[in-house]
This record gives C-alpha cells, sequence and structure tokens, in this order.
C-alpha cells in the first residue's frame, strides 16, 4: 500500500491540528479566568493533552511511531508535574486555609 | 468512519469547555475526565491504540484520581454532606452523563463496524509493538531520563506532602 492509498479517508492534519489548537486555547483561556489552584493545575493538564494530541495527530499522518513515543514523554511528565504540584496544593492550603491563587503573593522569603 | 473523529472532538471540546467554566471544582474533575476519554477515542480512531489506552489508564485513571482525592481530602468539614446533597441535583450531572453515553454509543458502533487492520479512520494502526520497539530502540536514552524525572517527582512529593507539625 503506498501513501497515497494509505491516506485515502484518513482525517485531514489540518483538523486534528485544530483540535488540538482549540483544546490548548480551552486550556490558557482557563488559566487567565480562574483563580483557583486546583483550576490553574487542570488547565495545565488540558494544555498538555492537547500537545500530546498534536504529537499524536502527526504519528497518525506519517503512520511511524515516534509521535505516540513523545505522546508517552508527555504523559511521564504531566504524571511527575501532577504530583509534585498537588503536594505543593495541599501545602498552600495547610498555610493559607484556601486555594486562592492570589493568597501565594503575600509569601515573603 | 471519519464521523467517530468528528463526534469524539465535539465532546472533548464542550467537556473541556464545561470543565473550565464550572463552579464547583469536583464537577469540572469529572466533565475533565470525559473530554480525556473523548480524546482517548480520538487516539483510537487515529490508529495509535497504545496512545489511547494509556490515554485512559493513566490520564483518565491515575492523574485524575490523584486530583479528586485532593479536592476531597480538601472538603473536609460538616458542610460536606450538605454539599454534597446540593451537587446531585439533575442539572450538576446531566450534561456530563449525556456526553459520556454518546462516548459510550460510539465506542459500542465502533466494535461492531470495525474494519480489520485499518484504523477507524482509515489508515494503519500504529500498534504497541511499534511502539515498543521504538521506545526502547532509539529513545531508550528517553526513557531512562522519562525514569529519572519520575523517580525525582516521587521524592519531591514525598518531601512536600509531609506535614511539618507531624500530625
Amino acid at each position: 500500500m503506498n501513501s497515497a492509498e494509505a491516506l485515502i479517508g484518513t482525517i485531514p492534519l489540518s483538523q486534528g491540528l485544530m483540535v488540538a489548537g482549540i483544546l490548548f486555547a480551552l486550556g490558557l483561556a482557563g488559566i487567565l479566568i480562574r483563580r483557583n489552584l486546583i483550576y490553574t493545575l487542570m488547565c495545565i493538564e488540558i494544555m498538555m493533552n492537547s500537545a500530546g494530541l498534536a504529537f499524536v495527530v502527526g504519528a497518525s499522518r506519517w503512520q511511524q511511531p515516534d509521535g505516540q513515543v513523545m505522546y508517552l514523554m508527555i504523559l511521564a511528565l504531566a504524571a511527575a508535574e501532577t504530583s509534585i504540584a498537588l503536594a505543593l496544593v495541599l501545602q498552600l492550603y495547610r498555610r493559607f486555609r484556601g486555594l486562592d491563587i492570589d493568597a501565594a503573593s503575600r509569601m515573603k522569603g | 468512519m471519519l464521523i467517530s473523529f468528528y463526534i469524539c472532538s465535539a465532546v472533548a471540546i464542550l467537556a473541556t469547555l464545561l470543565a473550565i467554566a464550572g463552579p464547583s471544582p469536583m464537577h469540572s474533575l469529572l466533565e475533565l475526565i470525559v473530554s480525556l476519554l473523548a480524546v482517548g477515542l480520538i487516539f483510537f480512531t487515529l490508529g495509535a491504540p497504545f496512545a489511547g489506552i494509556l490515554e485512559v489508564i493513566v490520564y483518565a485513571g491515575a492523574i485524575m484520581v490523584l486530583f479528586v482525592f485532593v479536592v476531597m481530602m480538601l472538603n473536609l468539614g460538616d458542610e460536606t454532606v450538605q454539599q454534597e446533597r446540593s451537587w446531585l441535583k439533575p442539572s450538576a450531572w446531566v450534561a456530563p452523563a449525556i456526553l459520556a453515553l454518546i462516548l459510550l454509543a460510539e465506542l459500542m458502533q465502533l466494535l461492531l463496524t470495525r474494519p480489520e487492520g485499518t484504523a477507524f479512520a482509515g489508515g494503519k494502526v500504529v500498534g504497541a509493538t511499534e511502539v515498543g520497539m521504538s521506545l526502547y530502540g532509539p529513545y531508550l536514552l528517553a526513557v531512562e531520563l522519562g525514569s529519572m524525572l519520575l523517580l525525582a517527582g516521587l521524592i519531591a512529593a514525598f518531601h512536600l506532602g509531609r506535614d511539618p507539625e507531624g500530625r
């Protein structure tokens, strides 16, 4: 099967990237409009996930496993980031009794 | 089968919109889980089943459950029961339930009409074997670095998560 045959009936690259871009923009908008730390972290997850989606769309377009390998790297990064960030959220909650992100700007040192 | 990709994308975008616009963190987390499941189904339709499985297991299964645990830990108090009661209104769960039902119906339809050896949206399936061969071949160094990153994350989470007063 040559590449021209393989691409008949597949999703155009631009549409997959459009979905990834819309998800990324939604995550960015969420970071900008929400003041709650949990929401900020969720929006970071949305943005990382959309980056992974873009990699997998690329892997599907060229039918190579490399994009999926990069997706696995993003997955490991997201897991490490989430565990550390949630531990920080717990510490911040113990200190300020709330999840307002502006409370952290009162910290000194 | 191209339509399945568009349905999944619409569900993912709608669920993400609901997630970032909702007032309650727990509801937003559940809607975000629906969104991640939709992205996992997009991976399946694109012919990347390994990435789709990992999306469901690791993202929706592990990372989001970690979020849910932390939100539940921060919500301890007397008003929790009252809050739970007010959260169980139909307006809270109808939208994510409908989105999840769309995903389920689409999954059933895809499983019933699956063409052999090709991805749902056409094209070749790049399965777990090829990804694994690539992962432990040319990308071995990246795997090692990823394992060190996870170890650093483990140690940092252990250190930061301790209660300073030792309760």
